[in-house]
């Protein structure tokens, strides 16, 4: 989930190769039904794969084999957004629905090199409370582990432990002498969060980048229950990129498939101290349906409608301006396209250790996929706003 | 590796079981007694070659990590804890854990950023308002594998980050498995002198196994092996960086627990000298070594404490270079060798 939908952009000059529609035909990959999705490791090689926004080449691979699966088509189009088309039976021209959920995580950027230690300035995508005392990757010239350094208690002045680490004194330390950065360390290279991803007890997970892989994950299992029966709409499932930094992937994605419905899946924030009640759920009794001005009323009632007849547990989520998610620019995409927005709760938003429920994964991919079937050539007709008019007049 | 093993070990205060067996099976074979006492010290004897009476000298490495203890387990599953030994409270939030008998993973929570108001993030989160998140969802559930009392440490893995060079390695417990590592190195050689190792206990929680260890031992001079602080990245103010990583093994002339016995700290250095090991003197009047507790054993002992630097120390994960370490080792051992001709008394 974005944290401004504004955000400082990264530098564009540094997307290198990737952004070379490599990926632009994988097409025709063979569509292999009835292989249930294994969540925990997939979570795992999704959560642990690197791809900051505007870098998440590393990603897009993975997210690739693993759409690939189930799709006829896969491209990348010019943002780097990674598109799977799974063509429906309906008769064409077929309506389609894009399924949106973003695979860039938040990450720090080197600012300056001092004595071989890496600064990072204050990112804005993370509470830098969380930062010191974390291990890292730097994506130099070669991947390097490191630690955020945090100087022992023995030496701080008194008062000092009461008042938060300043982030000029946030170092990344490789071990590696100062030449040896120098030669493969340069000011902007990418540093990411080096956790793995841990199994609790409950069927949590916990690991970093879960916002928003875990919804990349549902969507797979979407994609691989849609593979098991038959669905009449085209699906396209769209790992966006840059949504961090201002949902630019799904503000693209959205006008170059111009779908007929957009869904993102995003998480949402979990019960936990020291987050309100208010704008919290609860983690592992389902997922979340948002409603509000960026969701439209037609399509929340159709989602919550196939949860019922799932019995399915979900949450009403609120929403009272349009924001935050995919969701957002898929809605003023184009001419227009209805929005909803299905989240999973998660705890720890934005830190290395994100804790989701795999059961809420799941319910998500399930939800989706069951919509998805219900979907015909009148599923549209549900989605016009009632002008009131009466036919005799 | 046995500091890789030694990292990874769990080991709070008082909860030192998985180091003291692997240090056990470490030295077996090269000792001649071997036993555990009332708080858990592993003490390991060698006996010299040389005639008796022979100098009795005791070398000291704490077992023990800094960890927390779970003290409150919630309705809703989740559990309170404290720090057991020095924890800045702002290094806690978003760490890995792993609790009890059992490892049980957890996690320490910290609310999202896009519900924390600027003002809270300008305010420190105090031990008592922090959390772990084991994946219970209610006080039954937590305590079918978690109980009051755990001890819990961070879930650091040991990793060797440059091969080359310094030999950088990154983990957990370097205050002071990296010491134990080098006691443990020790025992391959024959000395003269009657060499007593204690691997001690609660070290961190105020010196308490080597007190004991001294008292029952009686040496004629002690050693006391560390891993110490290394505040060496670069500052804005002129503050010394207490020792420096890769510029050898690091003497400790006096900190907060006792002023070094000056004969030892000069056959220390004469003998780095010699050898041409490099070594470096410890910024004096910082942090604390069981030596403060064995100098002032019984009548005294002359005793001196030596350390690895090591960056990042009571922290979730430090650093260290097995050069140092190395240099350490031998170092030690040249001092060893040196006895009991280069102790005058």
């Amino acid at each position: 989930m974005a944290l401004a939908r504004a955000g400082r952009p990264l530098d564009s000059a540094c997307n290198r190769a990737y952004n070379r529609v490599r990926l632009a035909c994988i097409s025709q990959c063979e569509r292999r039904k009835g292989l249930p999705v294994e969540l925990v490791p997939l979570l795992r090689k999704l959560s642990e794969a690197t791809g900051v926004s505007g870098y998440e080449h590393p990603i897009r691979d993975l997210v690739a084999e693993e759409f690939g699966r189930y799709a006829t088509s896969i491209r990348s189009d010019t943002l780097g957004n990674l598109i799977a088309l799974v063509p429906g039976s309906g008769p064409e021209p077929r309506p389609s629905i894009m399924l949106a959920g973003h695979m860039d995580e938040i990450g720090l950027i080197v600012s300056h090199i001092e004595e071989g230690f890496l600064h990072v300035p204050g990112m804005h995508s993370y509470d830098e409370r969380v930062l010191p005392g974390q291990e890292v990757i730097v994506h130099g010239w070669r991947e390097l582990h490191g630690v955020i350094g945090a100087r022992p208690p023995h030496v701080l002045a008194p008062g000092e432990s009461e008042k938060p680490y300043p982030t000029d004194k946030l170092l990344v330390d490789t071990g590696l002498p100062p030449d040896e950065v120098s030669q493969l360390v340069r000011v902007g290279d990418l540093i990411t969060m080096n956790a793995p991803l841990v199994e609790l007890k409950g069927g949590l997970v916990a690991g970093k980048a879960l916002d928003d892989r875990a919804a990349v994950a549902a969507v797979a299992v979407c994609l691989e229950e849609l593979s098991r029966s038959q669905h009449e709409w085209d699906v396209y499932a769209v790992a966006t990129v840059q949504e961090e930094e201002g949902c630019k992937g799904a503000l693209t994605s959205a006008f170059g498939l111009a779908p007929d419905i957009g869904i993102a899946i995003d998480v949402t924030w979990a019960h936990q101290p020291g987050a309100p009640d208010e704008y919290t759920y609860p983690l592992g009794e389902g997922p979340t349906i948002s409603c509000g001005p960026n969701f439209h009323p037609g399509l929340v009632k159709a989602l919550r409608d196939t949860a019922d007849s799932l019995e399915m547990d979900v949450h009403l989520e609120p929403a009272a301006r349009p924001g935050g998610t995919d969701a957002w620019a898929i809605q003023i995409a184009r001419e227009g396209i209805p929005a909803g927005l299905l989240s999973i709760p998660q705890r720890n938003m934005h830190t290395p250790v994100e804790v989701c429920s795999v059961k809420d994964i799941e319910r998500v991919g399930r939800l989706l996929a069951a919509f998805i079937r219900a979907l015909d050539g009148k599923s549209l007709d549900k989605l016009t706003f009632d002008l009131g008019l009466d036919e005799t007049e | 590796m046995l500091l890789e093993e030694l990292s990874n070990a769990f080991g709070p205060s008082g909860c030192e079981d998985q180091v003291r067996r692997i240090l056990a099976r470490a030295v077996r074979s090269q000792v001649d007694e071997l036993h555990s006492d009332a708080l858990g010290n592993l003490i390991a004897l060698k006996r010299g070659r040389g005639r008796e009476p022979r100098l009795r000298v005791m070398v000291d490495a704490h077992m023990d990590e800094v960890g927390l203890m779970i003290t409150r387990i919630e309705k809703n599953g989740l559990l309170g804890f404290r720090v057991v030994g020095g924890i800045d409270p702002r290094l806690l939030m978003a760490k890995r854990v792993v609790i009890g008998g059992e490892r049980v993973p957890g996690v320490i929570l910290a609310p999202p950023i896009h519900l924390t108001k600027a003002a809270q993030r300008a305010q420190v989160v105090g031990v008592s308002e922090l959390a772990i998140d084991i994946g219970a969802t209610s006080d039954a559930q937590a305590r079918e594998c978690v109980h009051l009392g755990d001890y819990a440490t961070f879930a650091t893995r040991f990793e060797v980050l440059t091969e080359g060079g310094l030999r950088v390695a990154k983990g957990k417990a370097f205050d002071d498995r990296a010491g134990c590592a080098v006691a443990a190195a020790l025992v391959d050689e024959e000395y003269d002198i009657d060499l007593a190792l204690s691997f001690s206990t609660q070290e961190e929680v105020g010196l308490r196994g080597a007190q004991v260890a001294a008292f029952a031992l009686r040496p004629d001079i002690a050693f006391a092996l560390e891993g110490t602080i290394c505040d060496d990245m670069p500052k804005k103010a002129d503050v010394s960086p207490t020792t420096r990583l890769g510029q050898g093994p690091a003497i400790t002339l006096m900190d907060r627990s006792f002023i070094a016995d000056h004969r030892l700290v000069r056959l220390l250095q004469e003998t780095a000298t010699q050898q041409g090991i490099p070594y470096q003197i410890k910024q004096p009047g910082i942090g604390g070594t069981d030596a403060g507790a064995i100098h002032q054993s019984r009548s005294g002992v002359p005793a001196v404490a030596l350390a690895v630097p090591c960056r990042y120390i009571h922290t979730p994960v430090s650093l260290l270079s097995m050069v140092d370490l190395d240099n350490l080792v031998r170092l030690m051992k040249a001092v060893l060798h040196s006895l009991p001709e280069g102790w005058t008394g």
